[in-house]
């Protein structure tokens, strides 16, 4: 094997042990991570708690899509579809039975799941990919959406409002407006999925994941049921997304078609995604902490112009304006993310050490 | 098959199989004959889908166009329609003369800004994996309707024609401004066709769709041809844009509902038949108009993304292409 | 007896047959060559018999069991594992990640997995790269993690397309020592479909020779180079030129 050049000789002895070693790491920076946030709630003033809540959803969007379309490659434009169906389980559930929105969390993540398997199932065994798997995963969001609009069973265009409840309570998760508890909860959640996410990728599915992200064929010939371990991450990321869903809707007291099932929500779980890095643990999770201010920061600018954009008082879309340059910078520049272009910065210079 | 083989090989032969098309919509004509019992209703779904399929073609013509060229799933082409209706909407309120006056300038402006595009953005993307490609038309379709949000307000805008009046046509009734878009989108629609079929621009085009290397090789500029494909695609939204102005609600989101529906008839033309996509759009009007008589409570589109699915599953080549 | 058999196997393409009623049968513990001039079948061959396509017709049976038109994931599993010409690696793992994956497929637990692959990598003289990101290797390194891989599965009969294809000579040699190590050592039983004719000659206990979708010689290596419709078939095409 003479001829074989190995390009980043020094990178080689003791893999096994750094990996635990790095896995360890990353616990460790979560835990510290977790720690931080949790004092947002006394940090933050009243006013900006709606926007640590708000990267918190998009975190956890962020997180459901990246295990599916950048960990496993399957390209969704369509996240809407469990986003929704967690909301709608959520207020269904408890608005027309009662039934505490806990319940209302996993019976949505379970029926997100269930349409992640069935849909996934039936794109894969017709060879459906690509940009083309990226379009049914929309025409499916698309088709709830059409559908909870029109369908009477679920409200229709009027949605529904989760009502107010005399005093706080956990059981039926609603606490006072902006209090911690909500922040908590959000938090909480994220760390567990983002807990998912980590030890999914160090099980047996998660590394068969990977593999048939980068070749399916070969994986296929190696004996891995490619179907099935799609099928995994699918669910797994429906479920996650679905989770979001269900927060939403506790928080916002109000869940209607185009607000769940709408594109916005498909755009919300890529965009921090990308921002931060594809195919990255952190990434997501960074993306949503840059882009989840990036709509309050612009409507306080909007609504007292510096001299140089007073043209623009009173309007709106600043936001997605400076968020959509973000993406398309990023892709142009930097398609590994943010988050995925300092670490690979960073192995570089200690691999070179 | 290739888009590349979709763009030569199926250039003049149109149809494969679309003996499947046009029964299932005569098998919808005669569904709604039955269930609405009424020939005026259906006669007048026909109407409306023929009339607003035209349109439909033109802006999934353009569409396709981008995708057997470039490889480029374009998010971004509804958002550039609702440029062209603000292009129109501009022009009119500051000239007041006949939004149709703003057709060459719609084209022109929108030919421009995609050609920009192509040639500031994407051509840089070129040879990347898929996703980046989707997430740039994505971020740019964000950015493109954003700014018309920034710049308009997302107040409904109208442009209105003149002494617009319906027409009767064998006793269904259309505006003359659907009816004007229905002749203007099919008479761009064929000078698109004639354009890439018969000129010198439109053999480089399909040079290059069938085969980069070898059009690099016979001295074609490979990017300068992506630059002018892409204007050219964003062009037909450009014309779709302004032709449905006098009849469509002015808004930044305007061109998404657009933007579903152009996917839909260039994935059922074969993503990348150019005429795939005059006849699909034709089509997926009807099934829309149809579907709408048939599924009464729910939304039209929900039939056409039905269709839709069916088509990814069981011919992703389109209905107009060979099976691979 | 035949670990490997294959029977009346045909397979078309859009009308055209790729494959037409073709018989193999490998012995266990025995090296099979394929050989044919371009387009006679052989990778086709090895795509239905893998699970890649399910044939028209025949019968493909493993150790006994029918596995014909079985998906390829569930013909790895059965013992029968492939490797593909152009080389398929899990680009963004490391090598011995790739080769890890290969070895937990089955059961097992990840640090059996673990220990296997550092076997097996070791065993194909690549532990060297074992940290290797896979898409940044060589060709010739590329070709030693696909059987690395394919070997973790722990075959009993390999389906080897060109593994030598794309090294220059200098780097065919310890291949072919490996190989003929897997057979003799390890007592597997490979088939290999492979353009250099040298390496068919020394490698291979029996040779089929395949032209336009048919078997039209088998035999000892020696006796299938002199028969006259190889010859024929191979005419314009340079037997041996691949060196």
């Amino acid at each position: 094997m003479t001829a074989v050049v190995a390009p980043d000789a020094g990178a080689h002895e003791g893999t096994v042990t750094r990996r635990h070693r790095s896995a360890r790491g990353t616990l460790g920076v979560l835990a510290a991570v977790t720690a931080v946030a949790a004092t947002m709630p006394f940090v933050l003033p009243e006013s900006q708690q709606a926007v640590a809540i708000r990267v918190l959803i998009f975190a956890l969007l962020a997180t459901g899509w990246n295990l599916m379309s950048g960990y496993g490659g399957m390209f969704s434009f369509g996240n809407a579809a469990y986003f929704g169906v967690g909301a709608y389980a959520d207020v269904v559930l408890l608005v027309g039975h009662g039934v505490s929105p806990w319940i209302g969390m996993v019976v949505g993540a379970a029926l997100a799941a269930l349409l992640a398997v069935g849909t996934g199932y039936v794109a894969f065994r017709y060879k459906v990919k690509g940009a083309y798997f990226a379009l049914a995963t929309f025409a499916i969001a698309e088709m709830l959406r059409l559908l909870a609009t029109d369908t009477t069973w679920v409200n229709g265009t009027i949605g529904y409002h989760v009502p107010l409840l005399a005093e706080e309570s956990w059981w039926m998760f609603q606490f006072e407006a902006n209090a911690p508890e909500y922040f908590w909860i959000g938090l909480a959640l994220v760390v567990v999925a983002f807990l998912a996410v980590l030890f999914y990728l160090r099980s047996k599915a998660g590394r068969y994941t990977v593999a048939i992200r980068d070749d399916e064929d070969a994986a296929a010939a190696l004996g891995i049921a490619v179907m099935r371990y799609k099928l995994t991450t699918m669910a797994l990321a429906a479920a996650i997304t679905s989770v979001a869903g269900a927060f939403y809707a506790q928080y916002y007291l109000f869940v209607d078609p185009d607000i769940v099932l709408g594109q916005t929500q498909s755009i919300q779980a890529i965009v921090p995604a990308v921002v931060g890095g594809v195919g990255t643990l952190w990434g997501p999770v960074i993306g949503a902490v840059i882009v989840g201010p990036l709509s309050t920061v612009t409507a306080s600018l909007l609504r007292t112009p510096p001299d140089a954009l007073s043209f623009l008082a009173g309007r709106s879309g600043l936001d997605v304006v400076l968020y959509a340059v973000l993406v398309i910078v990023i892709v142009l520049v930097l398609p590994k993310g943010l988050y995925g272009t300092i670490r690979q910065f960073v192995l570089d210079r200690w691999r070179s050490r | 098959m290739s888009t590349a083989e979709a763009l030569t090989t199926r250039w003049r032969s149109v149809p494969a199989a679309p003996v499947v098309a046009i029964g299932l919509v005569f098998v919808l004509i005669a569904a709604a004959l039955l269930k609405s019992g009424s020939g005026t209703i259906t006669g007048q779904a026909v109407l409306t889908g023929l009339v607003n399929g035209g349109v439909y073609s033109l802006l999934a013509m353009g569409l396709t166009l981008i995708f057997g060229v470039l490889d480029i799933v374009n998010f971004a082409h509804g958002a550039f329609l609702a440029v062209a209706l603000f292009v129109t909407y501009q022009f009119v309120s500051t000239t007041g003369a006949n939004p149709y006056v703003a057709l060459p300038i719609a084209i022109a402006a929108l030919f421009a800004l995609g050609a920009l595009a192509q040639w500031a953005l994407l051509n840089h993307t070129m040879g990347r994996p898929l996703e980046s490609q989707l997430l740039l038309t994505l971020g740019l379709s964000l950015l493109v309707s954003n700014l018309l949000l920034l710049a308009f307000g997302g107040d409904p805008l109208s442009v209105a024609v003149a002494g617009d009046h319906g027409v009767n046509v064998l006793g269904a009734v259309a505006n003359q401004t659907r009816l004007v878009a229905f002749g203007g989108a099919l008479v761009l629609a064929a000078g698109l066709y004639l354009l890439l079929g018969r000129t010198r621009l439109g053999r480089a085009i399909r040079a290059v769709a069938a085969s980069r290397q070898g059009a690099g090789l016979v001295g074609i500029d490979v990017r300068k041809i992506y630059v002018l494909t892409f204007g050219l695609g964003t062009a037909c939204a450009g014309a779709a844009g302004m032709l449905i102005a006098p009849f469509t609600t002015i808004t930044p989101t305007a061109g998404d509902q657009f933007n579903i529906l152009a996917f839909v008839v260039v994935v059922m033309g074969g993503l990348g038949n150019v005429a795939g996509a005059l006849i699909s759009g034709i089509i997926v009007g009807l099934v829309e108009q149809l579907g709408g008589v048939l599924l009464t409570g729910q939304s039209p589109l929900f039939g056409v993304f039905l269709v839709f699915i069916l088509i990814l599953v069981a011919r992703p080549q389109g209905l107009f292409g060979a099976r691979s | 007896m035949s670990v490997l058999r294959v029977e009346g196997l045909s397979k078309s393409f859009r009308g055209i047959a790729a494959l037409s009623d073709v018989d193999v049968e490998v012995a266990e513990g025995t090296v099979l060559g394929i050989i044919g001039p371009n387009g006679a079948g052989k990778t086709t061959f090895f795509n239905v018999v893998a699970g890649a396509f399910k044939p028209d017709a025949g019968t493909v049976t493993l150790d006994g069991t029918d596995i014909t038109g079985l998906p390829a994931h569930k013909v790895a599993r059965a013992g029968m594992t492939r490797t593909f010409q152009l080389m398929r690696p899990f680009a963004t793992l490391s090598v011995l990640e790739n080769v890890a994956i290969a070895a937990s497929v089955g059961g097992g637990s990840q640090r059996a997995a673990r220990r296997r692959a550092e076997e097996v990598v070791a065993s194909v003289g690549m532990d060297e790269w074992a940290d290797t990101v896979a898409g940044t290797l060589h060709t010739a390194a590329l070709k030693r993690l696909e059987l690395a891989r394919a070997l973790a599965t722990r075959p009993r009969v390999l389906l080897l397309d060109e593994v030598l294809a794309g090294l220059v000579p200098t780097e065919r040699q310890p291949v072919l020592d490996l190989l003929a190590g897997l057979r003799d050592e390890q007592g597997l039983t490979l088939v290999f479909v492979e353009h250099i004719m040298a390496a068919v000659m020394r490698l291979s206990d029996s040779v089929v020779v395949f032209d336009r979708g048919r078997v039209i010689a088998r035999g000892a290596p020696a006796d299938v180079v002199e028969d006259p419709a190889v010859v024929e078939a191979y005419l314009g095409t340079g037997v041996g030129s691949g060196d």
